[in-house]
């Protein structure tokens, strides 16, 4: 979902027959619940796997900041504006914990910003919509870190060491983002009609982009069966998709607020909401760099790390100095 | 791209009386810089009273493959624990 179309390497999964020794025993860990270490040997296409999908889940992180960081300065109050700066620097540190975990699969931190800059690798398509209206920060922090919990959850089970540490990590900071999101439509949707009809807008407008974080469907997913075997996915797109949906649709009744669907329904045997399917054909647009802010969310980044280079370089000649001067006195 | 900040391993004390654990790592210029940096990165949230900071290539690390070979000895010797020896309950605690 952050990490919504991670391309495996593998075809299809490989049955124990088809695995060398070593591939049957490093399935053998991981059926039994082992949690893989960097130094452990692995199939060249979990690594690369791996690196791809953390990759893409460390970008969305640090890309997600930009949405946010769009309306700092423009907090209605200071105590939102100090709350809004805390969750977009928590946002930070979760790209940085990620970018270490992939970095201990032999990538390195340059390496995978490069990937990033020249749009070799993907982020998650849910940034590339604009943050418009002070709602956007309640609907993105409820609907988007929900989304983003309800997948992350799951992960800290997963079977590398360094990727599950961080997910849990993350996990026990993500819970405050989404709280503080929900607090700000409530204030929003019980506020003055103008300021209801300014959540509701918010919440038309994300709701679609917020079921596609979950990736296509499963029967057009043609990587996950790999991943999961490997459990660096643990549950199903359509299956975190729909759980996204029972548990959003609630909260949002307790909103006031009406969810852009009329097709939903809540099916009384099953217990599951009918909902509709976002546009699929809208989010490999998206994903193909054609959504509202790709461009601008890009050159962001770019722009950050051409700008950040003196400081990047300033401090190494400083550190080399002062190593300089240290060995000099002894 | 060159000059890519080297890598520091991070070690956080959680309370005053436990020993410090590693947390997880990231890049800094300096040993100064790097502690900074993990104050805002890992101790948010007063994770901690104390840090270390070391660089990744600082530390040697036992191999995965030498699991066997480095543990298994110390496996032979029961003996190292004290329910190899049987005391009687007349003794008393012990």
């Amino acid at each position: 979902m952050y990490a919504q179309v991670v391309e495996s390497t593998g075809k299809s999964v490989k049955s124990p027959e088809e695995m060398s020794e070593k591939e049957r025993a490093f399935q053998a860990r991981i059926d039994a619940g082992e949690k893989i270490e960097p130094k452990d040997w692995m199939p060249d296409d979990y690594r690369k796997t791996l690196i791809r999908q953390i990759g893409q889940h460390a970008h969305s992180e640090v890309v997600g900041q930009l949405p946010e960081g769009n309306w700092i300065t423009r907090a209605p109050t200071l105590e939102r504006k100090a709350i809004l700066l805390a969750k977009v620097q928590d946002e930070a540190g979760h790209g940085l914990y990620l970018y270490c975990a992939a970095e201990t699969l032999g990538v390195s931190r340059d390496d995978l910003t490069e990937q990033l800059l020249s749009g070799r690798m993907k982020y998650s398509s849910i940034f590339n919509y604009p943050t418009l209206t002070w709602a956007d920060m309640g609907a993105v922090g409820w609907l988007v870190d929900g989304a983003a919990i309800m997948n992350q959850v799951p992960l800290q089970r997963t079977s590398f060491g360094p990727y599950s540490r961080a997910m849990i990590r993350v996990c026990k900071e993500e819970s405050f983002h989404q709280r503080q999101g929900y607090d700000i439509m409530m204030k929003m949707a019980n506020g003055t009609p103008a300021q209801k009809a300014m959540a509701q807008d918010a919440l038309n407008r994300l709701w679609y982009p917020s079921l596609m974080m979950f990736g296509p469907s499963d029967k057009n997913s043609v990587h996950s069966a790999q991943s999961m075997a490997w459990k660096i996915k643990i549950d199903s797109n359509d299956g975190l998709r729909q759980r996204f949906v029972d548990q959003t649709v609630p909260q949002a009744e307790y909103l006031g607020l009406t969810i852009p669907d009329d097709n939903l329904r809540l099916d009384e045997e099953t217990g599951h909401y009918e909902f509709s399917q976002p546009d699929w054909s809208e989010f490999n647009d998206v994903l193909r760099g054609n959504g509202p802010c790709n461009t601008e969310r890009l050159n962001a980044r770019n722009k950050a790390w051409n700008d950040g280079a003196w400081v990047r370089d300033g401090l190494m000649a400083h550190a080399a100095k002062k190593a300089a001067a240290k060995i000099a006195a002894e | 791209m060159k000059n890519e900040w080297p890598l520091w391993e991070v070690f956080i004390r959680g309370k005053h009386g436990t020993s410090h654990r590693h947390f997880g790592s990231l890049h800094a210029p300096d040993a100064e810089m790097a502690i900074k940096n993990a104050r805002d990165v890992y101790t948010r949230r007063n994770e901690g009273v104390s840090i270390w900071v070391v660089e990744a290539e600082h530390i040697s690390a036992s191999a995965p493959s030498d699991k066997g070979p480095l543990y298994e000895p110390s496996n032979a010797k029961v003996y190292r624990h004290p329910s190899f020896f049987d005391i009687p309950d007349d003794v008393g605690a012990m």
